[in-house]
């Protein structure tokens, strides 16, 4: 009998362990900053944008320093800021629309810029940019940067647009193709600023109520005119193919990956200006290999690391030095991209950043992210 | 053999003719040991991940950090009730579903009645390939065809203008998902039809027509109710299948769907899990209630 009920005293104690919920493992996480590099510790695991881990520079890397790189894409900020909270990767590729999240929500440790020999060759404003430098602390080191481009079919859309105003209008209505992204609103808000002074929009990221009403009802009328809202880069490509858009908002990427298949679009900066994306590489506060982590970001800004992403995916190198290298591996991709504009083509965009109830100018009545997430389900119904 | 093995083995054999004896001795233990396997599995994996996801419903983020508070509240639930846009994103996809379950029932009907009553065996085999066939294929690539058929330069426009006839632009429309989903979960309405079909003796519609009753209302009164079964357990499939799809509306549509919201809020912008997981339950109402009023018309005889 005995034997009996330890048996069944061994079902029960089995179906009460399969009932505790496995606890995850959570490792401790470090916020203090950043200022020497140890030695390295043989792997790293990224959170990137496709197209920024290409084995082009990632081979040389793992040679030069026993890192083994092990990248995750990213599809959205929203998904690197969810992935980067697991605690299972060492750095992010963020966005300004992440970044502060990050940075508010302890997940990422500061830097101490100086361990980066390639920083002092950085364009001013990415120095210390206020998506990843708060109060003087930097929070991880810019990257890459871009805008957000008016893209339109040369054969359909006539004349030549000169304001984002086309995407609102009903001329090209079912032909219009803009991201599946809440932070489309500061677009929306960016062009309010210029065509309606009145609503006083200063900053597309920074809205009032009022301001931010405006913005979320041009987009519901916008609504109407839209084929469909894009969800990946490949997602435009194919709108623009086969037809089913003529203009629509993008990124360069696509506008090079279209001309690459010879179809007829152009691209460029409307008279309000646009919207775009600063990159930031940023090292988690649970990083297990803050050494290689280190080692990467060194790697990434150095002239010819930066040269060769900004070709491969069509953006501008915070590295001025990068210039001439991209120069010699594609001949004009410095003016292309933009690589020697003036601080007033950098000043003309405005980069992604997390909306918070924080204005900037001491009151708090602006409208927060969540606030944006509910609208763009909105909007979309 | 040799003595040393003998004697290992003895202890384990009298353990395991015991636990046999004891098994014998008590019908109950048998049973717990027998069910315990897939009844925790299903507790464990199914019923508790559903009770968390009750619990986390009642739970908010913090709006900047996006990490979870574990208080206790209604807003959730209150914002879902109280907001329009999610109301009309929970009716659209209710509706959608109707209209497809109705769609596919409309459609398979005749078919399975074909498969099943009509068609010789060798026709029947061919049949039920043909059903089956698109199943073997990837879901992903069956929408992604129907991108290309559906699209502004695609195979069906261009089919109309060989014609004719005036070019549709169904491409990212509810018509084009309804096009899409009712395509996609056919077989799930063929099946079950079919296998209700099969089922009618002969000798039934022999005594319908005996007694005088021409072929539509044998038809109407002998075989519709005596398949009805088949057709509310196919409903099921295709009503639930709609209900959960987020893929389908973000591949072919330009509209949000139940899916698509939770979607979002897991794996995207605010990484809501709780209010992803308050928006979860109206599927679940929605389901529950289909199920009571499937199985008062004898769906689960059918299955």
């Amino acid at each position: 009998m005995r034997r009996i009920r330890k048996w069944h005293a061994l079902l029960v104690a089995a179906a009460a362990a399969l009932c505790v919920p496995a606890s995850g493992v959570s490792s401790s996480s470090d916020n203090s900053m950043i200022t020497k590099v140890g030695k390295t510790e043989g792997q790293l695991n990224l959170i990137a944008w496709e197209g920024y881990t290409q084995p082009q520079w990632v081979k040389p890397f793992t040679k030069a320093t026993g890192c083994k790189v092990k990248p995750k894409y990213g599809g959205s900020s929203d998904e690197m800021v969810t992935l980067m909270r697991t605690g299972q990767y060492d750095a992010v590729s963020a966005s300004g629309d992440a970044s502060l999240r990050l940075i508010f929500g302890k997940d990422v440790r500061p830097i101490d810029p100086k361990l980066i020999p390639d920083y002092k060759n950085f364009i001013g404003a990415l120095k210390s940019p206020p998506h990843n430098t708060v109060k003087g602390v930097h929070y991880g080191i810019s990257l890459q940067w871009g805008p957000n481009t008016l893209l339109y079919n040369t054969k359909k859309v006539k004349p030549k647009p000169t304001s984002w105003g086309v995407l609102y209008s009903s001329k090209y209505k079912g032909k219009v193709t803009i991201p599946d992204n809440p932070i489309q609103i500061a677009d929306a808000a960016l062009y309010l600023s210029k065509a309606k002074p009145s609503l006083g929009i200063k900053d597309p990221y920074e809205l009032t109520d009022p301001q931010f009403k405006a913005s979320v009802d041009l987009l519901k009328r916008q609504h109407a005119l839209v084929k469909k809202y894009w969800v990946t880069a490949g997602d435009e490509i194919d709108l623009f193919k086969n037809g089913s858009a003529t203009i629509g908002a993008s990124w360069p990427y696509q506008t090079n990956t279209l001309q690459a298949a010879k179809a007829p679009v152009k691209d460029l900066i409307p008279k309000e200006g646009a919207t775009g994306w600063a990159d930031t590489w940023m090292i988690s506060s649970k990083a297990k290999h803050p050494n290689c982590a280190v080692k990467w970001i060194q790697w990434v800004s150095t002239p010819k690391v930066q040269a060769q992403q900004a070709i491969y995916f069509g953006e501008t190198p915070a590295n001025t030095k990068a210039c001439v290298i991209m120069d010699k591996l594609s001949k004009g991709s410095c003016a292309q991209y933009h690589a020697n504009a003036p601080t007033a083509y950098f000043k003309s965009i405005k980069f992604w950043k997390t909306p918070t109830k924080d204005c900037g100018n001491g009151k708090s009545n602006c409208m927060d992210y969540t606030k944006w997430q509910q609208a763009w389900t909105d909007i979309k119904s | 053999m040799n003595a040393t093995a003998v004697r290992a083995e003895r202890p384990l054999g009298n353990a395991r003719r015991r636990l046999s004896a004891a098994l014998w001795r008590r019908p109950w233990l048998r049973a717990v040991a027998l069910l315990l396997p897939p009844l925790g599995w299903m507790i464990v994996f199914y019923l508790a991940a559903l009770a968390v996801l009750f619990v986390s419903a009642f739970w908010s983020i913090d709006s900047f950090t996006g990490k979870l508070t574990h208080t206790w509240t209604w807003a959730n639930f209150h914002t879902i009730f109280s907001d329009p846009t999610y109301r009309q994103i929970a009716w659209r996809t209710i509706w959608m579903a109707s209209a497809v379950t109705l769609t596919d029932a409309i459609v398979a009907f005749p078919f399975a009645y074909f498969m099943a009553r009509i068609a010789g065996p060798r026709q029947r085999t061919l049949l039920f390939v043909l059903v089956l066939l698109p199943l073997w294929s990837s879901y992903l690539a069956r929408i992604y065809a129907w991108r290309l058929i559906l699209n502004h330069d695609g195979a069906l426009n261009w089919t109309l203008g060989k014609l004719g006839l005036p070019t549709q632009g169904w491409a990212f429309t509810n018509t084009a998902m309804w096009i899409v989903f009712s395509y996609i979960w056919l077989p799930f309405m063929i099946l079950p039809i079919y296998a209700a079909l099969e089922r009618i003796p002969d000798s039934y519609i022999e005594a319908s027509r005996d007694l005088g009753a021409r072929n539509w209302t044998t038809f109407r009164r002998v075989i519709v109710p005596l398949a009805l079964p088949g057709i509310v357990a196919g409903s099921i499939f295709t009503f639930s299948l709609t209900l959960g799809d987020y893929i389908t509306p973000s591949l072919v549509g330009n509209v949000d769907f139940i899916g698509n919201v939770i979607y979002r809020n897991v794996l995207g912008l605010t990484n809501n899990l709780p209010f992803a997981a308050a928006y979860a339950t109206i599927p679940l109402l929605v389901m529950g209630l289909y199920l009571v009023v499937a199985k008062r018309l004898g769906a689960f005889d059918a299955l």
